[in-house]
Formats: structure tokens, C-alpha cells, sequence
């Protein structure tokens, strides 16, 4: 029998204008729990995308040999029918439906066209207790919380007979209690002959449980370690998923920082739906004019639910703390309120948030200050035009006129569009979140320009971003956050990615 | 040679959206002209055409703003029915003069729609379930109000909005070839079109925008004063001269389309609909819209309704059905969009015309209304698909793609869209799902039994 279940070779993955992966090998050997590593954007996801068939053969380069066979999936149920199942970080179970009905959604336990629900119900049973559910079949999905809905998803791997399971961040979302369950179904599942890869951001997590972590960066495979043979400590880990020249990626900025503009005090917010949950968890923060703050922080650490809910209580319910405003406190309580005291607030999502994009550019630069530019309730659509040329012109927006529709331009010509709003606005402070996600990298240069001249201008500025290498090119002073929680403050002098990582990765308490 | 051809021929692609709703209207005209034998531009008829669909043009104004929002409003027919009931007894029970009749009437239609906007912008029922709610709350309401009888014999002065004549017997045709006021009319509409457009020509050129070719600029124009002296030699021929609710619809058409495109309110509205959590991070208070709009919407109906009562000089229980129908089917051939964010009120106005052609022309030549249904649906249908497929077209994909992704995040995006899309999404970052929480209002009743 070949030692491999797995070999992923010179996989190369493009998106227009972007290089996803490039040249990924990668190597899962029978009956192992195989663990990657590796940054936000590191292409992660994208290669269990290419494995699962999400990426359907010929849209991407390379070969995927599994189990010893060369495989082309066309899509997802294909890779299934070979017994590869992906689980989303994100869980797929349809909520108003039984456990037992999602278990075996598209998958149906059914006779002539019609569900068998005895053998529905009792082989769901069956499942539930191989992954340590006591629970009735019949339950709705929704009712449950998340770390037995992560239980449930592995059932339903389970019944599609699953040879080798990815589990994308699985213990992201849950409790430790629930994590530790997880944990040790995983070992059971390998002990039981299921190979397993594992997405995880939690080191300690990774030394528990793998046998090999394959380090992921900028597309490309860094390293496998073995973590059976002598010691691999957190340290090496983080080394390899942050080691990288960071030489001329970032403008040279002299900061020139004044007084204190925005402090935010004790700031505990909780989850929208799940109101007893803590979603950020007493913040304190302060930035200064002429100072760019960063919030590093990984996966589901919670900042922009943090930025949401400073700006006009966009994100979450029963929120307490308070905000300073050059030293008095004010109320964000609404969006317009939030505005009207010189915050903004350009967002990681631009598509679902920053833009209406079948408008032009002239009508989303004005949007968010459309009252500078009317009278009596009338715009002045003239004004408008001559404003937004001057952003097309100071931003190098690439469009060939303002009124181009904003959804036909690139990522980084539409951050341009929303940083252009913000700046129309004309705020005090600027929380840029993730303002260079998806853009390449002659944009992003452009950004940060962009970015060094507001500071310039006394703009205080928070950014948000998952790249610790771009917190390090352009902040003044940093904050980490994990699971909601502030769990560190350094100043540029003495940060690198090993203490933000060592920061990042920490329980709160 | 062949350059500038090719060059005039996308030019006029490229414009295809914009003209293809005007250009279908004359081509129907045209058809029926032929069809009928001349019979549909007779000046009678014109002013029939007019009259009888004011009431759904009054409709369709409100109803393209509504579903420039991403609403859709089931209600208005049942809406105008009720109001032009309330008049009805206003004054024959209650005793109001005509004036403060239709005054009260129109505020009645704007607390109507108060009370549906209530429901929809600040409990957050979706508009289509608290206008089907209202469709038949207010149909009951009707029969409630009229005893299930009819009331009819409306003062004179009542009946002229919706039957009238602006100033009759001023030129009688019996001594004039026209109706001089509406000749009148006719060339200020002309001289207000020309001085319109030749200012925003200077403006845009002034501002340095993607200037129009002079030659298609001026055809346009021309194409727009021939239009507006063909009705106003029609209806200067015919006996009545301008029908007055001609005179309100244009000034409201004149109005609207000023707030859609310039006012703060009508650019929130198309923000709204466009991106909704995009506008409310802009700070736009998208519940004050909704709820406002409602409002605007009540009022029209109850302005269709007062139309349609004084009209028949009766109002009846059974008023104003299918009418919410006509002018949801005006907004889409208009050009209006199903997710919104894209539509026009002059647009709107187009496709009630296409209708009224459409529903005239077909009864000039006896066809029965079985089959007139049946073509005003794939008229319809087919309007929108052409729209569909030419932004397709412009937008350079083929077909729509069926997202595969397993994750809820997945949802069909146009295939331009995803190289970008999937790249963001590539980042795992705590993903707006989490984020998004809050916004997203869960669907109802998720599961179909």
C-alpha cells in the first residue's frame, strides 16, 4: 500500500490579476492528522478548495493524486463520491431542519423517490453516538449551538463513507470545552483509519493533535514538520508562517502625532442573535491625530465586529462602554450620529458593504456626505462631478469618467472609491478595516500612500488588518486582539510578527 | 468609412437600454396604427388613451420609487378603491364640499400608507406580505365603507380630475381648427424640453463628462419635440382639448422625476435599494425612506383613485382591481429592476403607455380580453428578458453560473465578479458572515411545506 493518501503536485491557482497558489505540493500519508498553517490569505482555503473540487478540474495546474489514482473532480459531490469531505468554517446545516435531515441532506435515505424516515432517523442515531452526540435525531439544527452543529457536520462526513476529512477551522467558534471534544473525536476518527487535514489557527491546538504541519505563505509551500520526531515548538511555527521581506512594500512616513482624538472605554458588545454570547469583551483603545493605530488579530478575534459596533452600533446588541471624543463622550448610537462626529468607517466587505455598485463612482463618492453637497434638501449635481473628478485625479481612480459604474472597476480602484466617500466626509477618524484585502500589489502601495497622507493631515487612523507584515509597514503603534479581548499594545519600536503572533494566539485570561 | 459605422453601430448598442423602451412604444403605436386602419391615432382616441390609463400612470410613478427600493407595493388598486369610496361618502353623507373632499381623501391614502410603511420600515414585515395584508384589508374596508352599494352622482366640479377639460368652450372647435391652449401648452412643453436639455448638454461639457455626439444629441432632441407636437396636433384636434388630469400627471412627472434624480431623498432611495447595508453605513436612514416612501405611495393611490372615481362618476366595491398589477408591469417594462437600485419614473411612464397602447389598440380591433391577457403577459415577460439579456451582454457573461460552493456565503454572482470575490473571500478573515449578523433579516419561514 502507498504511504500516501494524498499528493497534491505543483498545484497553481490564479485569479485575475492575483497568484493564489503557486507551486503547492502537498503530501498526506494514511491514517495521519495532517495540520496547515499559514496566515490569513496564504491560500489556505483556496487549495481545499482545488482538493474538494469547489475549483473544478482545469481551472487550475497540477495534479491531485489520491489514493494512488489521479483524480479530476468536476465539483463537489464528485470529490465526495472519492471520500474527501471538506467542512466549512462557515457550517452549511439548514436551520429549521432535524439534525437527522440535514445529516443526510442531498444524501437522502430514501425508497422509490420517498424518504425513508425509519432508516433516516436510526442510522442518524447511529451516527450521533459515533461522534459522542446524545441527542434525539429529530432536533432542529438550529437549536443546537455551534460546537454540537460541528459534531453534526462530522456525522454527516461520516455517512458519506468519508475516507479523508478537512475540517476548515473547526474549533474557530467554540468553547474550550467543546474544542477538547472535538479534538479528541478527531484522534478516535484517526485511530479509526480516516485521515484528517486540519486548517487551524491555534498552535497549541496543532502540537496537541498533528502529526505533520505543512506551513503555507504567499501561495507557495514553505515547509512540512514533522511533529512525531523531536521538538517543534510554537516558536517555529509562527516562524515560518511570518518570515518574509518586508523591504519596500511600504512608503517611508515621518509620523507627526499630536493630541488624543478618539478613546473608546470598556467596550463589551454581544452577538446580535446569541445575546448572552460575549463578542467583544471590555476594549479599551485610544488613537491620536497623526497616528495610525493597528488591530491585528486573527480569525473570528472579533475585529470588525468591534469597529462595527464603535461605528453606529452597525454590528451587535447590548452594548455598554463609552466613547471620547477629544476628551468628551459622545453618542454613536446611529450611523449618521457616528458620522456627524467625524468618524468613518470603510469596510473589509467592499461589494456587500462599501459600495452600491451598479452606480457610478461620482454617486458613491458623495454618499455618505451627500448633505455637503445639496441645499434645501435639492444636490447640487454639478458640485458633485467637479468633487468627485478631483478624488478620481488625487486618488488615480482608473476609470475612464465619474460616472463609470463602480462595479466593472478593480478591487483596488474600487477601495479607492470607498476611501474617496470616507474622505469626502471629511472625518477626525478613520477606521480603515482589511484596506487592502483582494487588491494586488502595486494598489496597495497606492493605498498606504493614500493612508500616510490622511495621517499627515491629522487624520487619526485605526487599521484593521489579518497581514501582520502591512501592521508592521504602516503602523505607529498596535493592538492585538483574541477572542474579543485586548490582549496586548505595542509600540512599532518593539514589535515583530513573533510577539504579535505570541500576542495573537493567547487566551484572554 | 466603415470604422465610423462600426464606431455609430455600438454607440447606438451602448444607448440600446436607454431608447429600446421609447422605441418599443412607437413601434406598437405604429403596429396598431397599421393594424387598426388609422382608427388609434384619431384625436378622440388619443385623448381616450390619455384619460383611461391616468390612473395607472399616477400608479406607476409611486410604484417604480417603491421598487427602486426593493419593495413591491400589492396594495395600491385595493388603496384607490377605499379612498375614492371615502370621498364618496364624505360627501354625500358627511356633507364636504368637493374641494375639501378631495383634500381629505388625500390625506386618508397618505395614513394608509403610513400605516403600511409603519409595518415595513420600523417592525420590518416585508413589504410584499404587508401590502398583500393591505390588498385585502382595504378591499374590505371598501365594502365595509360602501354597504356594498355603490355611490355615485359626484359634484361636477369633482368629476372634471378625472374627466375634464382644461378650460372647454374657450376655442370651440366649431369656430377653431384647435384647441388653442393646448397648442399653447404643447410649444411651452417644447421651449421647457429644449432649454432643459440644451442646459445640461452645457453643463456636462463644462464639466468635462463623456460628451454625446452633437449629431445624436440633437436627434434626440428632435426626436422628443416631434413626440410632444404629435400629441399636442392630436389632442389640439380633438373636441375636448387637454384632458386636466393630463395637466396633473405631466407636472407630477416633471416633479418626480426632478426628486428622483436631485433631490437628497430620491438619491437615498436609489442607495437604498442598489446595496442596503452599503447606504446604511453611508448613515442614510433607510427606515425613514421605506416608511416615507409608503406614505408617497398612499397618496398617489388615493390621487388614482380620486381619478378613477370622478371618471365614472361612481365608486364602486369591486374599483381599482388589478390595477396594482398594470402598474408593477409598467415599472418592470420600464426598465425598473426586480433586485433594485435601477428604474426610472419616465421609464415607468413608458411601460404604462406600452400597456394602454397595447390594451387599446387590441380593442379597437375587437380582440377579446382572453387573448389581450395573454399578450400583455409575454409582452411583459419578454420585456424583461430583453432587458435581462442585454445587461448580460454588456456585462460579458453568457450565462449565469450557478455558484458551487458548499458554504452559505455562496450566492450567484456574475462571472466577472468572482476572480475578485473569491479572492476576498481567500483572506478566511473573520468573514462578514459573522459581521453581518445583525443586518440580515432571517427569511421567513425558511422551510416550504
Amino acid at each position: 500500500m502507498a504511504k500516501h493518501i494524498l499528493e497534491m503536485r505543483d498545484i497553481t491557482k490564479t485569479f485575475p490579476g492575483v497568484k493564489a497558489l503557486a507551486n503547492v505540493n502537498l503530501d498526506v500519508e494514511y491514517g495521519h492528522v495532517h495540520a496547515i498553517c499559514g496566515e490569513n490569505g496564504a491560500g489556505k482555503s483556496t487549495l481545499m478548495k482545488v482538493l474538494s473540487g469547489v475549483y473544478p478540474h482545469g481551472t487550475y495546474d497540477g495534479d491531485i493524486i489520491f489514493e494512488g489514482q489521479p483524480v479530476e473532480f468536476k465539483d463537489i459531490r464528485d470529490s465526495e463520491k472519492s471520500g474527501i469531505v471538506i467542512i466549512h468554517q462557515e457550517l452549511a446545516l439548514s436551520p429549521y431542519l432535524s439534525v437527522a435531515e440535514n445529516i443526510f441532506l442531498g444524501n437522502e435515505r430514501s425508497h422509490r423517490g420517498f424518504i425513508d424516515w425509519d432508516a433516516t432517523n436510526l442510522e442518524a442515531s447511529k451516527l450521533l453516538a459515533r461522534v459522542g452526540l446524545k441527542m434525539s435525531p429529530l432536533t432542529k439544527a438550529g437549536d443546537i449551538g455551534v460546537g454540537r452543529q460541528q459534531l453534526v457536520e462530522i456525522a454527516k462526513a461520516l455517512s458519506k463513507d468519508v475516507r479523508l476529512l478537512i475540517l476548515d477551522e473547526p474549533t474557530a467558534a467554540l468553547n474550550d470545552e467543546d474544542s477538547e471534544h472535538l479534538l479528541g473525536l478527531v484522534r478516535e476518527l484517526r485511530d479509526e483509519g480516516i485521515t484528517c487535514i486540519i486548517i487551524s489557527h491555534k498552535l497549541n491546538e496543532i502540537r496537541a493533535i498533528a502529526d505533520v504541519v505543512t506551513i503555507i505563505r504567499d501561495g507557495r509551500t514553505i515547509e512540512s514538520l514533522s511533529l512525531d520526531e523531536g521538538e517543534v515548538s510554537e516558536d517555529r511555527i509562527i516562524k515560518g508562517m511570518v518570515g518574509r521581506d518586508l523591504e519596500h512594500r511600504y512608503p517611508h512616513r515621518v509620523p507627526a502625532i499630536g493630541e488624543e482624538v478618539l478613546r473608546v472605554e470598556d467596550w463589551t458588545v454581544h452577538h446580535p442573535d446569541e445575546h448572552s454570547r460575549v463578542v467583544i469583551d471590555g476594549v479599551n483603545l485610544s488613537v491620536r491625530a497623526g497616528e495610525i493605530v493597528g488591530i491585528a488579530g486573527l480569525m473570528g478575534a472579533g475585529r470588525t465586529e468591534l469597529a462595527m459596533s464603535i461605528f453606529g452600533r452597525s454590528y451587535g446588541t447590548n452594548i455598554t462602554g463609552t466613547v471620547y471624543k477629544n476628551g468628551l463622550p459622545i453618542s454613536t448610537r446611529t450611523v449618521s450620529e457616528a458620522i456627524g462626529h467625524g468618524i468613518a468607517y470603510a469596510t473589509e466587505d467592499r461589494k456587500k458593504y462599501g459600495l452600491n455598485l451598479i452606480e457610478d463612482i461620482k454617486r458613491n463618492i458623495s454618499a455618505a456626505a451627500l448633505g455637503k453637497l445639496a441645499k434645501k434638501g435639492w444636490v447640487d449635481g454639478d458640485q458633485e462631478v467637479i468633487v468627485a473628478e478631483k478624488f478620481r485625479r488625487s486618488m488615480n481612480i482608473k476609470a475612464p469618467s465619474v460616472t463609470s459604474v463602480t462595479g466593472k472597476l478593480s478591487g483596488g480602484n474600487q477601495q479607492k472609491v470607498v476611501l474617496s466617500k470616507w474622505m469626502f466626509s471629511d472625518p477626525d477618524v478613520l477606521i480603515l478595516d482589511e484596506p487592502t484585502r483582494g487588491i494586488d500589489v502595486g494598489a496597495k502601495y497606492e493605498i498606504y500612500t493614500i493612508i500616510n497622507k490622511l495621517a499627515a493631515e491629522g487624520k487619526a487612523i485605526i487599521v484593521i488588518s489579518s497581514e501582520l507584515p502591512e501592521i508592521l509597514g504602516i503602523c505607529d503603534r498596535i493592538y492585538t486582539l483574541a477572542e474579543g479581548a485586548i490582549t496586548g499594545e505595542v509600540s512599532i519600536a518593539e514589535a515583530n510578527p513573533e510577539i504579535l503572533m505570541q500576542h495573537m494566539t493567547k487566551d484572554k485570561d | 468609412m466603415v470604422t465610423t459605422l462600426k464606431d455609430a453601430t455600438s454607440f447606438l448598442t451602448s444607448r440600446l437600454r436607454q431608447i429600446g423602451i421609447f422605441v418599443a412604444l412607437l413601434v406598437i403605436v405604429g403596429f396598431f396604427q397599421i393594424l387598426t386602419a388609422g382608427a388609434l391615432l384619431q384625436p378622440e382616441n388619443v385623448s381616450n388613451i390619455v384619460v383611461q390609463n391616468s390612473y395607472i400612470l399616477l400608479l406607476a410613478i409611486g410604484m417604480v420609487m417603491v421598487i427602486i427600493a426593493g419593495h413591491i407595493d400589492l396594495s395600491v388598486g385595493s388603496v384607490a378603491a377605499f379612498v375614492g369610496a371615502m370621498s364618496g361618502v364624505m360627501i354625500q353623507d358627511w356633507g364636504f364640499p368637493w374641494w375639501l373632499a378631495l383634500g381629505a381623501s388625500l390625506v386618508v391614502g397618505a395614513l394608509v400608507g403610513a400605516w403600511q410603511g409603519f409595518w415595513i420600515a420600523y417592525v420590518g414585515i416585508p413589504a410584499f406580505i404587508v401590502t398583500l395584508a393591505g390588498m385585502l384589508i382595504f378591499r374590505g374596508l371598501t365594502q365595509i365603507v360602501l354597504e356594498n352599494q355603490r355611490i355615485t352622482g359626484f359634484p361636477e366640479e369633482y368629476r372634471q380630475l378625472g374627466g375634464g377639460f382644461l378650460f372647454p368652450g374657450l376655442f370651440p372647435p366649431e369656430t377653431n381648427i384647435f384647441d388653442w391652449t393646448t397648442v399653447g401648452l404643447g410649444l411651452l412643453a417644447v421651449v421647457l424640453l429644449a432649454a432643459q436639455q440644451l442646459r445640461s448638454r452645457k453643463s456636462r461639457s463644462r464639466l468635462g463628462l463623456d460628451e454625446e455626439p452633437k449629431a445624436w444629441f440633437a436627434t434626440k432632441l428632435a426626436f422628443g419635440i416631434v413626440m410632444i407636437l404629435g400629441v399636442t396636433y392630436l389632442l389640439g384636434s380633438s373636441r375636448g382639448g387637454t384632458p386636466i388630469v393630463l395637466v396633473v400627471l405631466g407636472a407630477l412627472i416633471v416633479i418626480y422625476s426632478a426628486v428622483m434624480n436631485r433631490s437628497v431623498f430620491g438619491r437615498h432611495i436609489y442607495a437604498r435599494g442598489g446595496n442596503l447595508h452599503a447606504a446604511e453605513l453611508s448613515g442614510v436612514k433607510t427606515k425613514k425612506i421605506d416608511f416615507y416612501l409608503f406614505v408617497n405611495m398612499g397618496a398617489l393611490s388615493a390621487l388614482a383613485g380620486l381619478v378613477f372615481t370622478g371618471r365614472l362618476n361612481s365608486a364602486g366595491p369591486g374599483a381599482g382591481n388589478l390595477f396594482e398589477l398594470d402598474a408593477i408591469a409598467a415599472a418592470f417594462i420600464g426598465g425598473a429592476a426586480v433586485t433594485g437600485g435601477i428604474g426610472t419614473v419616465v421609464g415607468a411612464i413608458t411601460g404604462g403607455l406600452i400597456m394602454g397602447v397595447l390594451n387599446n389598440g387590441m380593442s379597437l380591433m375587437g380582440v377579446g380580453t382572453d387573448y389581450q391577457q395573454f399578450i400583455k403577459g409575454m409582452v411583459l415577460l419578454l420585456a424583461v428578458a430583453f432587458d435581462v439579456f442585454n445587461k448580460r451582454r454588456v456585462a460579458g457573461t453568457s450565462k449565469p453560473r450557478r455558484d458551487r460552493g458548499l458554504g452559505r456565503g455562496g450566492s450567484a454572482k456574475p462571472l466577472q465578479d468572482q476572480g475578485h470575490a473569491l479572492a476576498a473571500t481567500d483572506t478566511e478573515g473573520d468573514k462578514s458572515d459573522g459581521a453581518a449578523g445583525g443586518g440580515e433579516p432571517v427569511q421567513q419561514g425558511g422551510r416550504q411545506t
